[in-house]
């Protein structure tokens, strides 16, 4: 986890702990939408000091359940909701609402000194089905292949899955991260290990792989081009209101959460 | 009056003690409706989101009892050894200086420790053992004894440091060295403290949970070296119990995984109470 993100959590939980009186919103899930949530709730608490929001990560899966419990006002997600959970939620008289607030580049990062710069889709599957397990097939030193993956509870696995794996299985071999900064900082420490993370969590510590030829960024995302992009959401327990639907308008807002957006590095929808 | 008070106080933490117990075996043994008991114990694939899943946790129970045992192999000695010195070889001066850095250990949280692991101590196995990736059942087991050190010292102390004066005096009276002494006479004495002291610390490793999801590597593999990533049951369960469904076969396996977790620490406790029983010291006596 990075200093400020820890300085932001202590800070909410000195601000939850001193003003019982304020209007207090939270947020849970998906690490991807994390930075996204960070710039907009600091800037928008700013705006509006008697507000307290607190935000944490943990996993898309995590967040969707936070809604269908309760314990929740708002769930960030990197994968739309499974007809599984919508059914739970509707069992348990929770109406989630979608709302889209970005388009992310799901990119494969290497360690900068691998040479390795461009996989086909196949490659990738099959290196993380453990059917390729040297960087000597794929043009790299000979070295085994060090994969690292997201876990189960993952929006991101899940879009990994579904684009890459199709009905492969990511074999038991890989190493299971629990959050996108754990993968950049298990990929940055370790020259032979390949890992996928959200375009907003790429720097200098990690380099990207071309997918097909296709460089995934912004645009090539926004324009359908780059085979593994997704939309990134939010949920909320029914159509939002007073303090927590000024919020989702912040969000929303092409001059206030949306600029948030890009400067997290996803691309903006409005 | 007071007496009732004390008595409440005990049924109380009995009866929650119990409650858990049941919730834990209610919300764990659904599982083996649809997943036969052999299969979970003994099946080779975890993949609990798959479609159809597969729920067989014995290569996260594997993983659990190596990292366990190294890391036990780890601390007792260096627990155990620094206890020793501490009571009986240094200086009181020494003493007031080691033993609060020791117990300051304990007071790290474990997501500190995991942190380091992670980023210090993985990168310099990998180079220094020159191994495939350093968040391996290794790293695990080095933090894991990080963690159960102090309280393998501090109790092991406490035991060392309640051995009778003049068992010790009479020792070196017959004319036994020091070390004989401490080696012959104040370790067996003393046996039945650092037994308990030894269990806590492993109860502590094995039940440990953010170290080993940020450094154990998570892969759900029967490790072959000591190099392999792991992935203990503690870890499996954290990771997943946020997003499996309220009473799906994910959640009554994660829990029923809590219950072989159960089993193993009351299996260790239960061993701690006969070794700290027959190594009872009750007088000059009996040594």
């Amino acid at each position: 986890m990075r200093i400020r993100q820890l300085l932001v959590a202590a800070f909410m939980v000195l601000l939850v702990a001193q003003g019982a009186w304020a209007e207090s919103l939270t947020v849970k899930g998906s690490t991807t939408v994390l930075p996204i949530m960070q710039k907009s709730v600091e800037a928008y608490m700013k705006a509006n000091p008697d507000v307290d929001i607190s935000v944490s990560g943990g996993g898309s899966g995590n967040g969707i359940k936070a809604i269908i419990d309760g314990t929740t006002d708002i769930a960030m997600a990197s994968r739309f909701m499974k007809g599984k959970e919508v059914t739970l939620a509707m069992e348990k008289g929770v109406y989630p609402v979608p709302f889209a607030v970005g388009i992310d580049a799901l990119v494969p990062v290497v360690h900068p000194t691998n040479p390795v710069a461009d996989l086909s889709d196949t490659q990738l599957r099959d290196i993380f089905a453990g059917r390729i397990t040297n960087w000597k097939e794929l043009g790299g030193p000979d070295k085994e292949i060090v994969v690292i993956s997201r876990d189960t509870s993952s929006g991101t696995y899940e879009t990994w899955e579904e684009k890459i794996m199709h009905k492969d299985r990511v074999f038991a071999g890989a190493l299971l991260q629990a959050s996108n900064g754990a993968v950049v900082q298990a990929v940055s420490k370790n020259r032979y290990a390949i890992g996928y993370i959200g375009y907003g969590y790429l720097d200098a510590s990690t380099k990207a792989l071309k997918v097909s030829g296709i460089e995934g960024n912004p645009e090539t995302a926004a324009s359908g081009k780059y085979p593994i992009a997704r939309y990134l959401y939010i949920f909320t327990n029914g159509w939002p209101e007073g303090e927590l639907a000024k919020f989702v308008m912040y969000l929303l807002n092409p001059r206030q959460g949306q600029v948030h957006v890009k400067d997290a590095g996803y691309v903006p929808l409005y | 009056m007071i007496r009732m008070g004390f008595a409440t106080c005990a049924f109380t933490s009995i009866i929650v003690l119990a409650l858990i117990m049941i919730f834990l075996f209610m919300e764990g043994v659904p599982i083996f409706d649809v997943y036969p008991v052999q299969k979970f114990l003994f099946g080779r694939e975890w993949y609990p989101t798959a479609d159809p899943p597969d729920f067989g946790i014995f290569p996260l129970l594997v993983g659990s009892v190596c990292v366990t045992v190294a890391s036990s192999a780890i601390a007792i000695p260096l627990g155990v050894m620094t206890a020793m010195y501490l009571a009986e070889i240094a200086g009181r001066r020494v003493r007031a200086v080691i033993k609060p850095i020791v117990e300051l250990l304990a007071a790290l949280p474990s997501v500190v420790i995991g942190f380091f692991g992670m980023v210090v101590f993985a990168p310099f196995l990998q180079d220094a053992f020159d191994v495939a990736t350093g968040l391996n059942l290794f790293n695990a087991a080095v933090m894991l004894a990080f963690m159960s050190v102090p309280t393998i010292c501090s109790i092991s102390e406490d035991a060392i440091f309640g051995v009778p004066k003049d068992l010790k005096e009479a020792s070196l009276a017959l004319g036994a060295t020091h070390w004989e002494t401490m080696w012959r006479v104040i370790l067996p004495a003393s046996l039945s403290g650092i037994s308990t002291a030894v269990i806590l610390g492993m109860s502590r490793a094995i039940g440990e949970t953010m170290v080993v999801l940020m450094v154990a590597g998570g892969a759900g593999l029967i490790p072959d070296s000591i190099f392999d990533p792991v992935r203990p049951m503690p870890s499996s369960i954290a990771a997943e119990m946020a997003e499996a469904p309220f009473r799906g076969d994910h959640y009554y396996a994660l829990f029923a995984t809590g219950i072989v977790l159960f089993v193993f620490t009351l299996a260790f406790n239960v061993l701690a109470d006969q070794i700290a029983e027959r190594h009872k010291q009750v007088g000059a006596a009996t040594l």
